[in-house]
């Protein structure tokens, strides 16, 4: 082998070095520039921080995995007709200012959800919703979550919140409580509204043609 | 601005001009003696003779023949045979334990995938309790496939393979058996935690940060070893299969840490983070640890070295480069910069060079020996696989497109997709990998052949049913969504029937893991016929003249190398 080819040839310092010169680039650009550019980014002015309930209740959306059924990041427009079906505006960086994991999503089995709580505000709905999905939405597939409810004979306790279905779908004699877990669930679903007007595009956003 | 616009700039012109510096370097064939290096991994006279260990006596007959059969050797260097028992055996028990600890996974993954998929279709079915919901099983079968299934099954295939390929012995397996325990208590751990409903709520990496730490401790303690034992090669060269092993132990700990670190991501960032890591854990993990295993068992059942080993050099740099930028093809459409979106979907594109390099070197060596994919069980599987990279690789970089991501994005078309790279794909390598390694291990046949046939047949027809069904599927649900005249129930009607054939083929793909799991440990346990001798030393078989010539050959061995194969042939 001559010297120039022994050059090229493939050896422990190059790999590593090689690997992690080119691992570093994409973490660069994928992780760490975003990093750096959303870092300061304020949140927008119609947007409230998650009460405590709003939080457990966002925790029990993860605990349940709903966002594996349901996006939370309307498309814009002139890509998909999102905002068409009420799903809202396309979303921007700030509107997740309080968003911690993500719930971003990757399936639309289900609706788009960032604006659940201004498309559908009532509790009732949505209790009744997660208690029999079919009994609102016929032909959905969503699961049922009997499991976040109390179903017993005879009348409620004082404080607790009932459910209350449609006739079809009400057994007689039988009261279907809500857990907690489901309230706080529906508090956080309610409070999913970002119908107030996005910010204006970052400058190193527009100048790139980041915000189309 | 200037710093987003000079990145953007400079990615763009680093990747141009790093292709050009490949492609002129490997025109004035600078990468070295690739034939030296390429023959790395056969023994003195071993090309010509086919190997495989998993293949019955006859079906090993008809492999040599559909070769070539002048070219068989009878003669082998006993030094080199004992030495490569020596590599063998020094990582036979952690490399036994691994693969047991990954069929066990596969079999509860693949129920959990099924579970999930029934639910998808049949919503009233088994809602009483949380742990079983679809929202909590789907993700117990993501994480059990890639930390259990995948991960398990690419960290023994790659013990096994770093001391053959280093003619050296294993450094520190004990640390290795270790680490590889910690792992799958780490997966244990996940799993239950997940059922009980603590979840990173990250896809791919859901399990609670404490329990990561138990993967990262495990993964080191493999990890160390296999580094340790490249230390201390006895080769001159490296075979491509090293690189993509230990620049796949150098990668996976930096993503895994990164993305799993408490307190550190935030909203859109952390979505990026999340994709950057979704799509690199595939391509700078699972699919270097598939593609090292086709670049070794491809030649050695064949007996021929690979194609062009320039070609696997071009095919690791640019793999590397082009797939770690991929990721933010994932948010096209979402809220994220659109110099992002732009470059991933960019290296997207140019994912095409790797994977013709992959594609042309792996099926350049098979081409004209397609008959022996009827003789050699590992082949069938491995080359399957690879022809899945091809098309996955393919179908991966279409999707990154805008005009077609429109459509799949958020539909089950994805879900295809997926299966078709970590099932079509690096499932099948593993399969055959297993099968060639298993026999080498517990120094037994596999007992019974016509059970490797059943799980081809049960997972191949099974996988088609799911992957057409589901890619139709998902398709159709795409288009109906971008209509604003169709209401949404109407994209989640018609999936149905094809939610259901996904279940079928799903459950024929679990048919078959049942299949092989229980083969596996027939195996185990030394059931059936015993066929042969100690499967590295069988003869290979021609014709009664020439076996008679070949078991003298294999006593002679015996006696020459007593102490290595006393284990081996005695049994």
């Amino acid at each position: 082998m001559s010297a120039r080819a022994r050059r090229w040839e493939m050896d422990e310092l190059r790999l590593i070095v090689g690997a992690m010169v080119i691992l570093s680039l994409a973490t660069g650009l994928l992780v760490v520039l975003p990093y750096l550019l959303l870092k300061n980014v304020p949140p927008p002015a119609g947007l409230k921080p998650y009460t405590a309930v709003q939080l457990q209740g966002r925790q029990v959306y993860i605990a349940n995995g709903c966002l594996y059924c349901h996006s939370q990041q309307p498309r814009d427009i002139a890509q998909a007709p999102d905002a068409t079906r009420g799903w809202g505006r396309a979303s921007v960086a700030g509107d997740y200012a309080y968003d911690t994991p993500h719930l971003l999503g990757t399936m639309r089995t289900g609706p788009d959800l960032l604006n659940i709580g201004a498309r559908q505000p009532s509790r009732d709905w949505h209790l009744g919703h997660l208690y029999a999905p079919r009994a609102y939405t016929p032909g959905s597939i969503m699961p049922a979550y009997p499991y976040l409810f109390d179903v017993r004979q005879g009348a409620a306790q004082p404080g607790e919140v009932v459910v209350n279905l449609p006739p079809k779908w009400a057994r007689p004699g039988e009261v279907v409580v809500a857990k907690p877990e489901a309230l706080a669930l529906v508090e956080y679903l309610i409070s999913l509204d970002r119908t107030y007007p996005a910010l204006k595009p970052l400058p190193a956003a527009a100048a790139t043609g980041g915000a189309r | 601005m200037d710093l987003t616009v000079s990145v953007l700039l400079g990615t763009f012109i680093l990747s141009v001009l790093a292709l050009f510096v490949f492609i002129a370097s490997m025109a004035k064939g600078l990468f070295g003696s690739g034939g030296a290096a390429a023959v790395q991994i056969f023994d003195a006279d071993e090309i010509g003779t086919v190997e495989d260990p998993a293949a019955t006596q006859s079906q090993r007959g008809s492999l040599q023949k559909a070769m070539d059969p002048s070219t068989l050797r009878t003669q082998r260097d006993a030094r080199e045979v004992a030495a490569r028992l020596r590599a063998d055996q020094s990582s036979s028990l952690v490399v036994g334990v691994c693969l047991t600890m990954a069929v066990v996974w596969l079999v509860l993954a693949s129920v959990a995938g099924l579970i999930a998929s029934i639910k998808l279709h049949t919503p009233d079915w088994w809602v009483g309790q949380a742990w079983i919901t679809f929202g909590r099983i789907r993700p117990i079968h993501l994480n059990l496939v890639a930390y259990g299934w995948c991960s398990m099954a690419g960290i023994g295939v790659a013990l096994w393979l770093i001391p053959r390929l280093l003619k050296t012995e294993l450094v520190g397996a004990r640390y290795a058996l270790m680490g590889g325990a910690l792992w799958a208590g780490g997966v244990a751990a996940g799993t239950v935690t997940l059922a009980l409903g603590y979840s990173d709520g990250l896809e791919w990496l859901e399990y609670p940060w404490q329990i990561d730490i138990l993967l990262v401790v495990g993964g080191a303690l493999v990890g160390f070893p296999m580094w340790l034992t490249l230390l201390r090669r006895r080769v001159a060269h490296l075979y491509v299969s090293v690189w993509y092993i230990a620049a796949g132990l150098l990668w996976f700990p930096v993503l895994f840490l990164v993305a799993n670190w408490p307190g550190l991501h935030f909203g859109v960032q952390q979505a990026t983070m999340n994709w950057w890591y979704g799509h690199n854990v595939l391509g700078l993990w699972f699919t270097p640890l598939a593609l090292a295993a086709s670049y070794y068992f491809i030649p050695k059942v064949l007996g021929k070295p690979i194609h062009s080993y320039n070609l696997s050099l071009l095919g690791f740099w640019s793999l590397a480069f082009f797939y770690s930028q991929v990721g933010g093809h994932h948010l096209i459409g979402g809220p994220v910069p659109s110099w992002l979106i732009t470059i991933s979907i960019v290296q997207s594109m140019m994912m095409v060079v790797p994977v013709v390099a992959v594609a042309i070197n792996q099926h350049l060596t098979v081409v004209g020996n397609f008959r022996a994919l009827l003789y050699s069980p590992t082949l069938r599987f491995i080359v399957l696989g690879a022809m899945f990279y091809t098309a996955a690789s393919v179908q991966g970089s279409l999707q990154a497109l805008r005009s077609v991501n429109t459509v799949t994005h958020f539909t089950h078309y994805t879900v295809a997709h997926a299966h078709l790279g970590l099932y079509g794909f690096f499932s099948m390598v593993m399969f055959g990998s297993i099968y060639f390694i298993m026999p080498r291990v517990m120094k037994w046949e596999w007992p019974y052949p016509w059970m490797i046939s059943a799980h081809f047949w049960l997972v191949l027809g099974g996988f088609a049913v799911y992957f057409i069904g589901l890619s139709f599927g998902g398709w159709y649900q795409g288009l109906a969504m971008l209509d604003k005249d169709v209401p949404f129930m109407d994209s989640v009607a018609l999936t149905i029937p094809y939610l259901q054939a996904r279940s079928v083929g799903g459950a024929l793909m679990t048919l078959g893991h049942l299949v092989f799991a229980l083969h596996f440990f027939m195996m185990g346990w030394k059931f059936g016929p015993r066929r042969l001798g100690a499967s590295l030393l069988a003869p290979p078989f021609l014709s009664g003249a020439s076996a008679n010539t070949a078991s003298a050959t294999t006593a002679r061995l015996a006696t020459a190398t007593s102490t290595a194969t006393a284990a081996g042939a005695a049994r």
